[in-house]
């Protein structure tokens, strides 16, 4: 068995037929996760004793005869922004260096009672905010693929460990393509599903009306497994929502013969060319498998840049503001009064990338600003998200690049936020709209760097979304 | 200048967050570059359009409204479990009020 390429079908087959346990599969999985993991400082810290008292129970539940689960034995690992009880959540931030979660998070609690084993927490951008995980306070994550490169940020931890091979599959949170940028820059599945698919309870809140939990894996199969254990409604989110969850893996196995996949002419204008002559070439095989492939325009696409960094930091600055040094672990020494403890607090705990989005956060919901950033912004959400549902009432899916480029070295764009945030142009638009969106590899550059492909689909048709992924992967291999 | 320096220190205020001078140029360059960008947004005329504050389905009113039903809590203990300082179940912090 290969640890480090291991995927959930084999880890299936591997239980029943009994070529190795749950808990031997646990101890070598935590074994070659402690070894590999310094070359990519992805995991933050591993959590053996919970992988192996989960791997004894999968263990017993097969012994006895029982369903042992979707994940049974499967090795998961969780961004650190995803609250585990008992076990420390920093959420890549030093302000909650010692945080233990009294509860976990609903799409936690769901893995493992589908047989999934956590191993450990990742590394992430602070507070999910980034697009390189350079934003950690406790170092950049490298990319597996090139150690000199940025394995894309924020779920930068969530996407190395799987391309790595530590982990089969992992949780990650995408607010503005955290999902789906470091799947594209690392050569793995991400897939961000509709707004509301997975419970946000216990996903440590950045940005409320934009944040989603979502899966990676090394292949669709595995990352629509662990998104189909952990979607539907939880009472325990409000915005979660009621639609049933389809059976995902009998729909991605549906013909894709007469779908219709638009393209959006907005998103293949100043792209890196080998990443688009990747895309196209993938957009020709599905095109080979059936597929009529038309040009469509969501005409608002330019100012989504905009409009997300003015939503995204006016919910950060809100969400942020519980961190004051009361009830969250870090309390500066400085500071006499309560207001100056808190303002002493954060100014020492938050890192740069963090108090600029606290400080545009504030700056666009003040008074005089409110009406010509805030509201403004959401009124040109409105119509971007009006762009996606025209075109969709012509096509079944849309297909463009996820980054305009593969992944940069380290250090790259740390000097220029602006030149940062324009690295999530492609993704953006699908956070701001609520639809389901994936990341698919697509193929790797001259010089070996992987590229990925964007699958865009309706509110709730992940089949659709799932049903060409699982075609043209099929198609590939 | 989309922002002063006075600015930058008038919004710090209001966000409770204490920054050093280095910091406060820093964040007017940075906060002036992106302002800079967001005005893009002028360009269109958004009259009539409504705002959009959040995704939302066709639900009925009331779908995401749960029967009021007793819970048991966390409880205090666990609630403070993570305090920078607590005493008796309740958290502390310094002075407030001054008598």
């Amino acid at each position: 068995m290969d640890i480090a390429k291991l995927t959930i079908g084999e880890i299936r087959s591997g239980l029943k037929a009994k070529r190795f346990s749950a808990k031997e599969l646990a101890g070598q999985a935590l074994q070659f996760a402690e070894a590999e993991n310094p070359k990519t400082n992805a995991y933050l810290r591993l959590c053996p004793e919970r992988a192996m008292q989960a791997a004894e129970k999968v263990d017993a539940a097969i012994a006895e005869g029982k369903g042992a689960g979707l994940l049974a034995g499967v090795p998961v690992a969780v961004k650190d922004v995803i609250l585990t009880e008992g076990l420390v959540s920093t959420c890549g931030s030093k302000l909650l260096e010692r945080y233990v979660p009294p509860y976990n998070a609903t799409a936690v609690e769901r893995l493992e009672a589908a047989g999934g084993l956590v191993l450990g927490k990742t590394n992430c951008d602070e507070f999910a905010m980034g697009s390189s995980n350079e934003n950690s306070a406790y170092g950049p994550v490298r990319n597996p693929v090139d150690l000199e490169r940025v394995p894309g940020g924020s779920s930068g931890g969530p996407a190395a460990v799987v391309a790595q091979g530590t982990a089969v599959v992992s949780l990650g949170s995408d607010t503005g393509g955290s999902i789906r940028q470091p799947a594209s820059f690392c050569g793995v599945v991400g897939v961000t599903p509709t707004y509301g698919r997975v419970s946000r309870y216990g996903l440590v809140a950045f940005a409320s009306s934009l944040d989603h939990i979502g899966p990676f894996g090394r292949n669709v199969e595995d990352a629509a497994l662990l998104l189909q254990v952990t979607a539907g409604r939880d009472p325990m989110d409000s915005t979660s929502a009621f639609a049933p969850v389809p059976d995902y893996l009998a729909e991605m196995e549906k013909p894709v013969k007469g779908m219709k996949i638009g393209l959006p002419k907005e998103y293949f204008a100043g792209l890196a060319r080998e990443t688009g002559d990747l895309v196209m070439a993938a957009v020709d095989q599905l095109k080979k498998l059936g597929c009529e492939v038309v040009e469509v325009s969501l005409p608002h696409t330019d100012y989504a840049i905009s409009c997300y960094y003015i939503i995204c930091t006016a919910e950060a600055s809100s969400n942020l503001a519980r961190y004051d040094g009361v009830r969250y672990t870090t309390r500066s020494e400085k500071g006499e009064t309560l207001i100056d403890m808190y303002r002493a607090t954060r100014g020492e705990g938050f890192g740069a990338e963090c108090k600029r989005r606290i400080m545009l956060g504030t700056y666009v919901l003040s008074a005089g600003y409110y009406d010509a950033y805030y509201l403004k912004a959401q009124r040109v959400r409105n119509l971007i998200a009006r762009d996606f549902s025209q075109a969709f009432e012509k096509v079944d899916a849309l297909i463009t690049p996820v980054s305009p480029f593969p992944a940069f070295k380290l250090g790259e764009k740390m000097a220029d936020p602006m030149e940062m945030y324009l690295s999530d142009i492609y993704t953006i638009t699908g956070d701001l709209a609520g639809i389901p969106c994936m990341s698919v590899p697509c193929g790797v550059t001259g010089t070996g760097l992987p590229v990925g492909m964007q699958i865009l689909a309706n509110h709730f048709a992940e089949p659709t979304m799932f049903r060409l992924a699982r075609a043209y992967e099929r198609a590939v291999q | 200048m989309k922002i002063t320096e006075k600015e930058v220190r008038y919004v710090a205020n209001l966000a409770n967050l204490e920054l050093s001078e280095e910091e406060i140029a820093r964040m007017a360059h940075d906060m002036d570059e992106i302002l800079t960008h967001m005005d893009k947004l002028n360009e269109l005329d958004t009259s009539g359009v409504e705002p959009m504050a959040q995704v939302l389905y066709e639900a009925e009113e009331t779908a995401t409204l749960r029967a009021d039903e007793e819970r048991p809590g966390l409880g205090s203990e666990k609630a403070v479990a993570n305090a920078a300082n607590s005493g008796a179940g309740f958290f502390k912090v310094p002075l407030v009020i001054e008598r």
